[in-house]
């Protein structure tokens, strides 16, 4: 089955479960299957947030997503809580910027990326999580980079259109890398 | 064909709901539905139909049984804490013989319990809930594009067999988003010429009671309303069947439980088990003949389950004890891995 399981894990307010949509709707706008799972609950206000992305060929079974293909993790306890979890020869995303220690494994390729700095210095606070996404979009090829567009104009609301323009900033950042 | 769009399995209820021709909504907020009633509150007022968040629970399924007793599409929707309030008057909307569509999104328990996915209260929903003799039309949908269509199909059984029907998800279905396509152009409509709507001194008065307190009249009632359940359950059960035909062991699982038993499947028959699933999508009235049929060749059933065990009484039922039945649970908000399911099935001795 050609799947693709994707974590997305941090802080709540990183934009982890915006992030895991906008790959959702590109996946869908391909035709493919898709299906997004976020924690939900207390967790979602400053705690820990993670979100469960599947992009597949064939009918999805279970959204929730244990081992990974490619795990984005945005902060330490994320990095050490799904680290062990990735399947063999998948990918970890780690911003550099926030979680300070190396790889554990060396079965799994891992990027370094500091997004959150990136995007600071950039004048795009608050997008690393983006930054992320670009550059995932690169490593793994997930989705074509060219249909970017389509997917944030429907995963940005109509009244926040104006922020369609730093997201893709952002996306071209990360994947610029 | 209408354009796939991405949403939540809650906002798919309420959207089906509307286009289904729904206009009348009371709820009461709780996770993890509470999607159903804020999408409700923006969309209602917009379309000239009616939300109302009650002061409870108990209100607000009160309030369903004056809309479906006056004759419109009438729902409410919580999860499994404020289930048990509404439980009253399920019970007397059974007992009104009034249609209404009753969305339980269940959340762990007992009592106030947690917030994360559950299936215990499937006793619950298949038993009745309330008090007195009777059952409620249950339906359990697997996907969000099931808690959409499920949604347009339970007002019209409710109002086909004048009954309450129970949506029957969990957290997880609740809170997911898939591709769902929204596609109800011919919502089926039932005359109602039982409804208190008036009689502009034209025709009798209509009532809509549960009290009767004579005896003989009270167990008439029980009697015709039995009746019509087993026309029910001679036609209107619900199952997907996938690879059963020559399995030697059945998993039954419906909702979440399915989609991860699903997952098992596939890898148990990779490495040359025989084994098939069975989802009820109705759970009551429960496919109890597609289990029966599959006891014929299995010799093994297994029962998934998000509870300390509840369907799996009605998988033994079903299939009259004939065959050993061996159960996997999480309870709690915890989901059984497809790992688990798959370690059940590899246990199982032929």
């Amino acid at each position: 089955m050609a799947a693709t399981q994707i974590l997305f894990a941090g802080f709540g307010g990183q934009g982890i479960l915006f992030s895991g949509k906008f790959l959702a709707y590109e996946g869908l706008l391909e035709d493919r299957q898709v299906s997004w799972l976020p924690s939900y609950g207390p967790e979602m206000r400053g705690g820990t947030a993670n979100c469960s992305v599947i992009l597949s060929d064939d009918p999805i079974g279970s959204p929730i997503v244990s081992y990974p293909d490619i795990l984005i993790a945005m902060n330490l306890p994320s990095y050490d809580k799904y680290e062990p979890a990735v399947n063999n020869d998948g990918f970890a995303f780690v911003d550099s910027s926030l979680i300070h220690r190396e790889a554990k494994r060396d079965d799994i390729r891992t990027i370094y990326v500091p997004a959150t700095q990136l995007a600071d210095d950039n004048g795009l606070q608050g997008l690393a999580n983006m930054v992320m996404v670009g550059k995932v979009i690169k490593e793994t090829n997930i989705i074509p980079f060219e249909n970017i567009d389509r997917a944030l104009e429907k995963v940005i609301s109509a009244r926040h259109q104006n922020l369609a323009e730093a997201n893709r900033k952002a996306l071209a950042l990360g994947y610029g890398l | 064909m209408k354009d796939k769009v991405l949403m939540k399995g809650n906002e798919a209820i309420a959207e089906a709901a509307i286009m289904a021709g729904c206009r009348h909504y009371f709820g009461y907020p709780i996770t993890p539905q509470t999607e159903v009633a804020a999408y409700m509150a923006k969309r209602m007022p917009k379309i000239g139909g009616t939300f109302l968040q009650a002061e409870s629970e108990i209100s607000a399924v009160n309030m369903v049984i004056g809309a479906a007793a006056a004759g419109v599409r009438a729902m409410t929707s919580s999860s499994s804490p404020g289930i048990s309030l509404k439980s009253e008057g399920l019970s007397y909307m059974a007992g009104c013989e009034l249609p209404a569509l009753i969305v339980n999104v269940q959340r762990g328990g007992p009592g106030l319990g947690g917030i994360q996915p559950s299936q215990s209260d499937y006793f619950q929903a298949t038993r009745g809930g309330g008090h007195g003799d009777y059952h409620m039309l249950v339906l359990a949908p697997g996907s969000v594009q099931e808690m959409a269509d499920m949604t347009v199909k339970g007002f019209e059984l409710a109002e086909t067999y004048r009954m309450p029907c129970m949506l029957l998800a969990d957290g997880t279905m609740g809170q997911m988003m898939e591709p769902v396509v929204l596609d109800v152009d011919d919502v089926k409509t039932v005359a109602k010429p039982w409804a208190v709507t008036g009689t502009k001194c034209e025709r009798e008065h209509n009532v809509v009671n549960s009290l009767s307190l004579v005896p003989e009249e009270l167990e008439k009632w029980n009697l015709a309303r039995y009746e019509r359940y087993a026309y029910i359950e001679e036609n209107e059960t619900r199952a997907e069947e996938f690879m059963t035909d020559d399995a030697d062991i059945i998993v039954v699982a419906f909702g979440i439980a399915a989609r991860v038993s699903k997952n098992a499947v596939v890898a148990a028959r990779k490495e040359g088990v025989k084994v098939g699933l069975i989802r009820p999508i109705s759970l009551w009235p429960f496919p109890k003949k597609n289990l029966a049929r599959a006891a014929e060749h299995a010799k093994h059933f297994i029962s998934v389950e998000l509870s300390m065990g509840q369907m799996i009484e009605d998988v033994e039922l079903a299939i009259r004890c004939s065959r050993p039945v061996s159960l996997v649970k999480r309870v709690g908000g915890v989901i059984p891995s497809p790992e688990e399911v798959l370690e059940a099935i590899k246990k199982v001795q032929l």
